[in-house]
């Protein structure tokens, strides 16, 4: 499991290699064109902070309120049961619905309990192994008109319920105790 | 439908605070969330912008049309009854490609002219097609190599190693995506043969 751990060291520094002599070997300028794309996460962030204020709000008020905490005993007979942190209940739900909202509960893990603490950990590998559905089964299959939609949708849950579990599993080879 | 989501969760949160008594916290929360909303896009600023910076030059060199190429004999496990050569194919692995390096931007763009394409094939334009649900079920299960935004967010909140999740991540996002395949292979063979 160790060879996991030397991929998350080595990615980032393996891409920058192998995209700067790419770009040399295609003579491509490739400071210049390095900083016309930086431009293009400007504009991203910029279209994200608006909505991130909101749903952070919104989350943050969830919180503070302790109905998160009373949404977490709610669940929590059912989630100790079959092993799941209880604490990531609402965001593994939000997830599959929208992607700002589940940022919103992500930060406020992260805040809550840490990124190095186990809840921290798994809700990152959870985050990045999944996807959320309903914005993206929307805008493409309005794009063609279409509305019966087969088994996509079970397709897709089914997906992120693997990458969930396996999430966990990793997480607890990893990191549990 | 966030209209209803953010309303209601802050309505369920005051009227949470009114019993619990927890008024004060709750006006301390709305105020110190909306600050740390921007502190924390000001840290994702430096790291989304070096990482589009960076594929950028790899969309320059052409690295990744290089890559979308690469696809095709993969392509043609996944979408049997596409012809070859057919533009679909061509929107799909550059949606492909772009998914799995985070080029969000790029990757909706050519995920509608893949599903454009694909309903010129279909038969019966009311009901997604075969190649549809498993582009879509293959989308949806998530194939981003490196969430940089993670990273960024991991960063912002002082983890000590903040990309240690990218080798976890790969590993449940590879199972992720397996799953979504042989959901569709299986679901196929099952009910429509």
């Amino acid at each position: 499991m160790s060879f996991l751990i030397l991929i998350s060291d080595l990615m980032v520094p393996l891409i920058f290699v192998f995209i700067i002599f790419y770009g040399y070997s295609k003579k491509v300028e490739i400071y210049d064109v390095f900083v016309e794309g930086a431009k293009d996460g400007l504009k991203t962030v910029l279209q994200i902070l608006p909505t991130l204020i909101g749903l952070m709000v919104s989350v943050g008020i969830l919180r503070a309120s302790g109905a998160l905490s009373l949404l977490e005993k709610c669940v929590s007979p059912l989630a100790d049961a079959i092993g799941y942190p209880k604490e990531t209940v609402p965001l593994t739900f939000m997830r599959l619905i929208s992607s700002s909202a589940s940022t919103g509960i992500l930060l406020d893990l992260y805040k809550t309990f840490g990124p190095d603490s186990f809840i921290g950990r798994f809700v990152s590998v959870m985050m990045s192994s999944t996807e959320t559905i309903a914005y993206t089964m929307s805008i493409y299959f309005i794009s063609v008109k279409i509305t019966k939609t087969r088994y996509t949708l079970h397709g897709a849950i089914f997906a992120n319920i693997a990458g969930v579990i396996a999430s966990l599993w990793i997480s607890n080879l990893l990191w549990g105790n | 439908m966030l209209n209803y989501l953010w309303g209601g969760m802050i309505l369920i949160g005051i009227a949470v605070a009114a019993f619990t008594g927890k008024m004060p916290d709750v006006t301390n929360a709305a105020i110190d969330s909306s600050k740390e909303a921007v502190t924390t896009c000001i840290t994702m600023t430096g790291i989304l912008s070096m990482w589009t910076g960076l594929m950028k030059i790899a969309e320059s060199s052409g690295l990744i049309k290089i890559l979308s190429k690469k696809m095709a004999p993969f392509l043609k496990f996944l979408f049997p009854e596409i012809p070859r050569n057919h533009k679909a194919l061509d929107y799909i692995s550059t949606n492909i490609i772009a998914n799995i390096f985070g080029l969000g931007w790029a990757a909706t763009p050519a995920g509608i002219n893949a599903m454009e394409e694909m309903q010129k094939l279909n038969h019966n334009k009311k009901y997604a097609s075969r190649s549809m649900c498993m582009f879509m079920i293959f989308n949806m299960s998530s194939l981003q190599i490196i969430c940089v935004n993670l990273i960024a967010y991991r960063t912002q909140y002082h983890s000590a190693n903040p990309s240690e999740i990218i080798g976890p991540g790969l590993f449940a996002t590879f199972v992720s995506t397996v799953a979504g395949i042989l959901f569709v292979k299986i679901v196929e063979r099952w009910k429509y043969k």
